[in-house]
């Protein structure tokens, strides 16, 4: 379905709202294909529609909500009573509202490419196929690949209100994924590489392939190490994951609540003065970039931190109302069947000068980290406590050294942000709402033997 | 949910271009929940799922195919996506026999959620509020979701198999803040069960209420954990996601037969202490991962996976299990009529031992014990996994003393797994749980017995 016939389907529910009532719809559609290969054949293709709508009301300052993965007149019928019945038992709330428009125009981003629709089938088979065979002849310790696949989605949605919100937009997206496995009869590690796109043309699939081997075999041999304090650098792909921590920490969201270490500290100076931290949801260059946020305003560049000082805080409309101030459009949706919660699009660290290899010489002595586990259990976003599994490689006299696995890096994130000593110039995108660059950070505990 | 003539129509028409299996896979699911913050409900959602997953295997190729159309006509259509992605080139099955399958659920329901009053539900969230902060004036915030869900399934195959199945769970948690000189801290409790509203009959809200707020309160007067490797003991019922990581993730049959476990190729041999007994057992009533039939009509099954620390079998799906000619032990689910099924856990739990907690304790010189983990993740290829601690305390001479802040834990599967030198004899199902795997959530139980890991457990401190 196109977004003009989603944006119909909203309208006709606002229209049915009743005196005294505040009613927003969401409607969303999508067409998603997916080819995992497996030892040069198709292991599973997957083709399919789904639809759905989100209904919210909100009613003498209370909300309900009623979800349905289906369009039909009965099924919206029934959506809109069940939502109406619901709000009927919230609590007051004075400051609960749907968005207002706010005059702020959309950037038109284009995240719609029509060449996806003409997409040959058998060229994406190929290209699953492919990104296997590739992994696989791309290092003699490769012994195995968990997973290969292709997929991409088309997705229109459509949103409306009796406020005036009435924004409908479609875009593309592209995944090629691979998870590989590398080693011998004594050790075993995995990697995985990606490329996303708008189309099958913006796709790398040698870039994808040569990210897994690496990945895969970078940490053969490598063991535990003594526990230790020192400075860790981080890999874009592990700064990303931080960032995405601390922008949950800045959304109105855990400020309103009580639940962020960051509460009632702007102007304050929370970074070391190398830190600049901004949302840049409109860069048309990270796959999550946006021009509508999830209650249909424009998405703007949002300043978070500067220069090591905390500016602001990511808000939707509710809790831009309960903190006296407007919404940044940083409304973010996980699907129709969610009431618009506040998250960041595009994060992003201002790049400093120093490559990644600059700064690990610069360190000298410290631990490059590739790869963290457990970060949403291993770091408490109200007190800022932080511990994670982490892997990477040794650095000594500025040079990379020994391989190490299975130790855990600890501190709070406030102490992090003070201890950071560099930030590199190679900024990185990824399928996340978080860029990366490599990041030096002094003082960190490495827990291990 | 749907006539038997239109489903052989959907199978043959699934068929058509030659199968060596076909399925329909029906669902409807109703679901809704209500949430509290800051003092406040904040809002009540209810929604509603139906459609059809279809589903081709053709030699090594499968196809699949969703839709929410359940008219013939839509069925048919995706029927024909289906067989057309799996790229048969053969000729179409006749119409199947169908045969009901007679698996007696393990759950029953006494309450349907779906009939009791939004107020009955909205209540039960205002009394957990005021009676966390009546724990005292440290507690700074609440919040508290009740969600309840009624789902259900149809499967049927070419195999000849019709099953249907009836699921209602009903689940309720709560998080409470408590803020202090140290800063702020967070206790959480949560119960959930494959019940109705009878599940309040056995549990106070009060009650876990209180629970969330102490845990909260505790940890204010917490020191950071120490770090590095050191003897852990943990308590029952809040470690068992420990073992549902380690070693059950790595003994599923399709990582195993991917060469993407560590456990592949080790069936008979020792893989763990003499103590451990292993269990994924889908038959017990009311756990949060049970059920009658599986989602490909499959009844569900008790197996045993590890018995005295030998490795007996893996889990398996009917996808697996036919390509290496044995049946499925019931582990094939999926999150929904749009997901593809593949092998997943039920309710896994390690069986009780001889040894008293008490004992096991007072056996500690010093270490660590967790009372509660929280969420994990493993990489079952290597075996290193990783979990949140989210209540732990120090052991000192043989007894628990202080309260240690949050941390992680990390280890290896097979190394903690023949590192366990004592079992308790206090066995104790933990939360409910939402296990993710290649994209997909699907409801899980665990369970565990007071345990002791000698050594080859991490402690990911900020201690000094």
């Amino acid at each position: 379905m196109n977004p003009e016939e989603l944006q119909q389907v909203a309208d006709r529910i606002v229209a049915m709202a009743q005196p005294g009532e505040q009613v927003e719809a969401v409607v969303a559609w999508s067409r998603d294909t997916e080819v995992r290969a497996f030892e040069g054949q198709v292991e599973h293709f997957v083709s399919a529609d789904s639809a759905g709508v989100g209904i919210r009301i909100i009613n003498q300052g209370k909300q309900g909500l009623s979800w349905a993965g289906v369009l039909d007149d009965a099924a919206l019928n029934e959506c809109l009573a069940e939502a109406r019945d619901n709000a009927s038992f919230g609590s007051v709330d004075p400051h609960a509202g749907l968005a207002e428009p706010d005059g702020v125009v959309p950037d038109e981003l284009v995240l719609y490419d029509e060449r996806l629709l003409q997409a040959d089938t058998e060229e994406k088979i190929r290209l699953a196929i492919e990104l296997e065979a590739e992994v696989r002849k791309g290092d003699p310790r490769i012994f195995g690949i968990e997973s290969a696949d292709y997929a991409d989605s088309v997705v229109s949605t459509a949103i409306a209100s009796t406020t005036g919100i009435r924004r409908a937009s479609a875009e593309t997206s592209v995944y090629l994924g691979v998870y590989a496995l590398a080693g011998d009869d004594d050790e075993t590690t995995t990697g995985f590489g990606f490329s996303v796109g708008r189309s099958l043309q913006e796709l790398d699939l040698e870039a994808a392939a040569d990210e897994a081997v690496q990945r895969c075999v970078r940490l053969l041999g490598a063991s535990k190490a003594p526990s230790e304090r020192l400075t860790v650098v981080l890999h874009p792909y592990v700064t990303s994951q931080f960032l995405s921590l601390i922008a949950e920490m800045l959304s109105g969201e855990s400020v309103i609540r009580g639940r962020s270490p960051f509460a009632g500290r702007v102007g304050e100076a929370i970074a070391a003065p190398e830190f600049t931290m901004f949302d840049d949801a409109t860069d048309r260059l990270s796959p999550t970039a946006s021009d509508t946020d999830g209650e249909g305003l424009a998405c703007r560049a949002v300043p978070l931190i500067e220069s090591g000082v905390l500016t602001g805080y990511l808000h939707n409309a509710y809790t831009a109302r309960v903190s006296g101030t407007s919404s940044t459009g940083s409304a973010q949706r996980s699907s129709h069947r969610s009431a618009p919660g506040v998250g960041p699009h595009v994060i992003k660290l201002r790049p400093g000068q120093s490559s990644a290899e600059e700064i690990i010489s610069q360190v000298g002595d410290g631990f490059l980290v590739y790869d963290i586990a457990g970060l949403h259990s291993g770091v408490n976003p109200v007190s800022g406590d932080l511990s994670v599994g982490a892997d990477g490689i040794r650095i000594r006299g500025g040079e990379l050294a020994e391989g190490i696995r299975e130790v855990t890096i600890g501190s709070t994130l406030q102490r992090m942000l003070n201890d950071v000593v560099a930030v590199g110039s190679d900024l990185t995108y990824f399928p996340w709402e978080s860029t990366g660059v490599t990041l030096a950070i002094a003082d960190v505990t490495m827990s291990g033997q | 949910m749907i006539e038997e003539p239109i489903i052989q129509r959907v199978l043959a028409a699934a068929s058509s271009r030659g199968a060596d299996f076909a399925e329909i896979f029906v669902e409807e699911k109703r679901s809704s929940s209500a949430l509290l913050d800051d003092g406040r409900i904040e809002e009540l959602t209810s929604g509603r799922d139906r459609g059809a997953g279809i589903r081709v295997v053709v030699g090594e190729s499968t196809g699949f195919a969703h839709t929410s159309d359940l008219s013939e006509s839509g069925l048919i259509a995706a029927a024909e996506t289906a067989a057309a992605a799996a790229r048969g080139s053969g000729q179409g099955t006749t119409i199947v026999d169908l045969d009901r399958v007679h698996a007696k659920s393990p759950n029953s329901v006494r309450i349907m959620p779906g009939d009791v009053p939004k107020a009955k539900k909205v209540e039960l969230l205002l009394t957990a509020n005021e009676m966390a902060r009546a724990e005292g004036a440290a507690i700074t915030q609440v919040s508290a979701r009740y969600a309840d869900s009624h789902r259900r399934i149809l499967v049927a195959n070419t195999d000849g198999i019709l099953g249907t199945d009836d699921q209602v769970k009903t689940l309720f948690s709560i998080s409470a803040v408590a803020s202090g000189d140290s800063g702020m801290q967070t206790g959480r409790e949560s119960i959930g069960r494959t019940v109705g509203f009878e599940l309040f009959d056995s549990y106070e809200v009060a009650d876990l209420a209180r629970t969330a707020a102490q845990r909260a309160i505790t940890k204010l007067a917490a020191r950071p954990a120490p770090s590095g490797e050191m003897t852990v003991v943990i308590g029952p019922g809040g470690g068992g996601v420990m073992f549902h990581e380690a070693c059950g993730h790595g003994l599923e049959a399709d990582l195993v037969g991917k060469g993407a476990s560590v456990f592949a190729g080790r069936v008979g041999e020792q893989v763990a202490s003499s103590l451990v007994t292993l269990v994924d057992d889908g038959t017990m009533g009311g756990e949060w991962g049970c059920f009658a039939i599986d989602d490909e009509g499959r009844p569900a099954q008790r197996n045993i996976l590890i018995q005295d620390g030998i490795l007996v079998d893996y889990m398996w799906d009917g996808l697996r299990a036919r390509a290496e000619g044995r049946s499925s032990s019931g582990n094939g689910r999926r999150q929904s009529y749009q997901h593809l099924p593949m092998v997943r856990m039920t309710n896994t739990y390690l069986l009780g031992g001889a040894s008293t907690p008490d004992e096991i304790l007072a056996d500690t010189e010093s270490g660590v014990y967790i009372a509660h983990l929280g969420g994990g993740q493993v990489n079952t290829a290597t075996g290193d996994f990783v979990f949140g601690m989210t209540e732990a305390y120090l052991i000192e001479g043989g007894r628990i003393t202080e309260p240690l802040r949050e941390g992680n834990l990390i280890g290896n599967g097979p190394g903690v797994l023949t590192s366990i030198d004592a079992v308790g004899n206090d066995f104790a199902m933990g939360g409910p749980g939402t296990c993710g795997k290649d994209g997909q959530g699907v409801p899980v139980g665990d369970g565990v017995p007071t345990l002791r890991v000698v050594s080859g457990l991490t402690i990911g401190g900020t201690a000094a």
